[in-house]
């Protein structure tokens, strides 16, 4: 027997000229995993603000359990018996566990009775779903599944029967991932609704029972799991037919371009982040570099574009010594010398988001032929430059006198892209190509990478997306604890075997 | 016996120097605690000093005046608040328009009701907070320690003093014993978990911000109703900022920002002791060098004692809840 537990019928919500959900309808039944997918910006997270009670819908109607009810905060949510986990969790890092899952549900003014009885109710809950969480450790000393799962504890401890889940995967492990999905599947068996927003078609394939496609702020289609596939899914997110699985020749690996001898890095506060690597990149090839975040991934980029200091070791391109502790070439040194960069960061270290387009799509290379003659910029050459190559790399929309902060993500990472890769350079460092790219982009980003690796240059790309590290790579490592713990040829390895390497298992 | 008598008071008078600061500091942690940034404890200190004086000495009754001064207090808290709080408004920039304009306003309503420029009458006996001898005081004095102790240090100050140290525990209290204090320093570091869990983001910041409005006001009453018989201009100098600085020492908790005050206040109790005093060997200090000692010793501190001072994380930012 179905019946619906929430009820969405003609929610529209806009934010100043933005449309960010027009005419939603959303029927959710009691009981099942439903997932929503969309691209960034289709619309979802606001769809589940709205049901969450944070934002206001500016029509439309909610019901739960058939009756009709005035959303204006969470706390209407929660006591309808909405609860929802934050892609940002919404934890207090410097409080306990406890703390933050009694945090407005006290109970009570001065703590006593009511607080023995929250860690007895909580205790409970932990062997129910298993959650295996220490109710006094400190939030900061927690790991991201952890946290992630502190937030699930807060909302069933408040009561939620309805269980929203925003984009829950994407800063775990696969063996998290793994985790989590049996606790969702253990809260579904409990009888608990739960509600995936996800844009990763194999979560939904995976665990879902429902699916419901956003795009643009509107809801495109709804179907029951078992009726559809990931080609159809995607095109119904994009609008279009998307390539899901990357076109790409056999490898032809040629002489050594660029290469890392025993490399230690250390950070800002002095601790030693990268240990003893060695690696090797030989033209046309990609090595993918896997690992959870903050295993070292950063400051190995950073130490190889020039930006931090080598404590020791050597860093070789094309055969000659560029850098180690004593004579380091700094990253205009090594650009000139063919070595590229697209940082991790794109937003603080790829970008003055705050300028135009264009001025962004000549930095670095402003001080070069055509764009300056004796250290004034030719404003013209500049333009007609940045209009042919926002063209070319499909940079949406194609004006170069627009703030690169109102790009999106994905157009954004484009003009990093199309500056990098417009200078043929020999070597191309990438530090999380689609970080919150959407998936038309993405598509057209790995295009881009490949082509570069077909015309000879060698590349190593960062990421923490897996399934981008696959897709690309010819050859993988991966780090963990600023190490190298493995490497695996792409052709006989599995995500698993990956997974069990970045969790330092093995 | 001499030795000993010049350590008592000098323990007494740190205690009486200390007090506006630890009120200052106390408001100052609820204030920050929640998210918002206070250098308008300066200015609203000035300002409380000006209406207890003034209020005392058209009612009679200092805790008229004291009342008044709370009132006056919590309304610029309020306007903190407002500017802050609701409109968004830079912390800062808020905070040094309330403390530029108190100056003048204080100035110039003294200058026009009493016609003197920033000086309000004397009060007399009656319109005046007066010292408070502690029970016994008298017939234990001659006691050896616990006489000097108990009749030297402790008895004899005005009710401000004993109000402040019993303060602290109080604040220690609310801000970590309570479901109010649990509130007040999530929103401090992270709203959005706050907004999240269901509690007003920005009714939070206004009752932390006026609990700050009425503790400030005594410390402003304690200034020119209590060690003082009038207001006269600019006479909170600098405590304001001093209670924030030792706030900030104190890592925004009451019991290290106690510490801080004290410390602060004994340099300068020991700094107004040894202008004019021979020392063995050395001679009279120049007294120049002397009122030196107070700064100098802050910045030692600062520099060598005090470990890294970790402010509420969300400190400074108004809260926007929508893109």
């Amino acid at each position: 027997m179905v019946s619906p537990i929430l009820e969405l019928t003609n929610i529209n919500k806009s934010f100043g000229h933005v449309h960010a959900n027009k005419n939603i309808n959303l029927t959710i039944n009691k009981g099942t995993i439903h997932g929503i997918i969309g691209e960034n910006g289709a619309g979802k997270s606001t769809l589940m603000s709205i049901v969450f009670g944070l934002y206001q819908a500016n029509s439309g109607t909610i019901k739960v359990n058939g009756k009709e009810i005035n959303l204006r905060s969470p706390k209407d949510s929660i006591i309808n018996g909405i609860g929802m986990v934050h892609q940002h969790f919404m934890l207090v890092e410097n409080f306990t566990v406890l703390e933050n899952i009694i945090l407005g549900f006290e109970g009570e003014l001065v703590f006593g009775k009511n607080l023995e009885k929250a860690k007895k109710d909580l205790k409970d809950l932990c062997d129910t779903y298993k959650l295996n969480i220490d109710l006094n450790s400190t939030i900061s000393d927690l790991s991201v599944g952890f946290r992630q799962r502190v937030e699930i504890l807060k909302s069933l401890y408040r009561g939620a029967e309805i269980l929203i889940l925003d984009e829950p995967t994407g800063v775990l492990t696969p063996q998290e991932v793994d985790e989590l999905f049996k606790i969702l599947r253990s809260l579904k068996e409990e009888g608990k609704t739960i509600v995936l927003i996800t844009h990763k078609l194999i979560e939904i394939m995976d665990l879902t029972s429902e699916v419901s496609v956003m795009r643009q702020g509107e809801m495109v289609g709804h179907t029951k799991t078992e009726n559809t596939n990931k080609e159809q899914l995607a095109e119904m997110m994009v609008g279009r037919s998307v390539l899901l699985r990357l076109d790409k020749s056999e490898v032809k690996a040629g002489e050594i371009l660029f290469s890392v001898k025993n490399l230690t890095v250390k950070d800002d506060l002095d601790v030693t982040r990268v240990k003893n690597v060695d690696l090797e990149i030989r033209s046309g090839e990609i090595l993918g570099l896997a690992g959870v975040t903050g295993n070292g991934q950063t400051e190995l980029l950073e130490a190889l574009s020039g930006i931090r200091k080598v404590e020791s070791g050597e860093i070789y391109l094309e055969g000659k010594k560029v850098s180690d502790s004593q004579n380091f070439l700094d990253p205009r040194e090594l650009k000139d010398k063919g070595l590229a960069h697209v940082p991790e960061d794109r937003q603080r270290m790829g970008l003055v988001t705050d300028f135009k387009a264009y001025e962004n799509l000549i930095f670095g290379y402003h001080d070069q032929q055509p764009f300056s003659k004796s250290s004034v910029l030719n404003h013209r050459d500049i333009i007609s430059h940045s209009k042919k190559i926002m063209e070319e790399y499909d940079v949406r929309p194609q004006s170069p006198n627009l703030i690169t902060s109102n790009f999106s993500g994905g157009n954004q990472q484009k003009i990093i892209l199309s500056r990098e890769l417009n200078e043929n350079p020999k070597v191309l460092l990438v530090g999380q190509p689609t970080r919150g790219v959407d998936i038309g982009a993405i598509e057209f980003i790995h295009q881009r990478l490949i082509d570069m690796r077909d015309r000879g240059a060698a590349i190593l790309l960062v990421s923490v997306e897996l399934d981008e590290v696959l897709s690309l790579s010819d050859r993988i490592v991966v780090m963990f604890d600023g190490k190298i713990v493995g490497e695996k040829d792409n052709k006989n390895v599995t995500d698993r075997e990956l997974g069990l390497l970045m969790a330092g298992v093995v | 016996m001499e030795f000993l008598s010049d350590i008592a008071s000098l323990i007494n008078s740190t205690l009486r120097i200390s007090t506006p600061l630890v009120f200052a500091a106390m408001a100052g942690i609820f204030a920050e605690r929640s998210g918002v940034i206070d250098f308008s404890l300066e200015g609203k200190m000035l300002m409380a000093a000006f209406v207890a004086a003034v209020g005392s000495y058209f009612l009679g009754n200092p805790w008229l005046g004291l009342l008044l001064a709370i009132i006056a207090c919590v309304s610029l808290s309020m306007l903190h608040g407002f500017a802050s709080v609701t409109y968004k408004g830079d912390q800062v920039v808020s905070c040094v328009a309330i403390n530029i304009l108190i100056i003048g306003l204080t100035t110039a309503l003294a200058a026009a009701w009493f016609g003197q420029a920033g000086l309000t009458p004397t009060l007399n006996e009656d319109q005046r907070f007066l010292e408070v001898n502690l029970p016994f005081a008298e017939s234990l004095r001659d006691v050896p320690i616990i006489g000097t102790i108990y009749s030297d240090i402790l008895s004899g100050h005005y009710i401000f003093v004993y109000l402040a140290y019993l303060s602290v525990p109080l604040v220690f209290w609310v801000v970590f014993k309570t479901s109010f204090g649990l509130r007040l320093r999530a929103v401090g570091e992270n709203p959005s978990a706050v907004d999240t869990a269901g509690i007003n983001v920005f009714a939070m910041r206004y009752k932390a911000l006026a609990i700050n409005g009425v503790l400030i006001a005594f410390a402003g009453a304690h200034l020119s109703t209590a060690v003082n018989a009038n207001f006269f201009r600019e006479m909170s100098a600098g405590r304001g900022y001093l209670a924030l600085a030792a706030m900030i020492f104190g890592k925004w908790h009451p019991k290290t920002a106690l510490v801080a005050c004290l410390l602060f206040g004994f340099t300068d109790a020991l700094q107004i002791r040894l202008q004019g005093v021979e020392l063995p060997a050395i001679g009279e200090i120049p007294v120049q060098l002397i009122q030196a000692i107070p700064y100098v010793l802050t910045v030692v501190l600062l520099a060598g004692f005090v470990g890294k001072a970790i402010a509420p994380n969300a400190i400074g930012q108004p809260y926007i809840k929508e893109r």
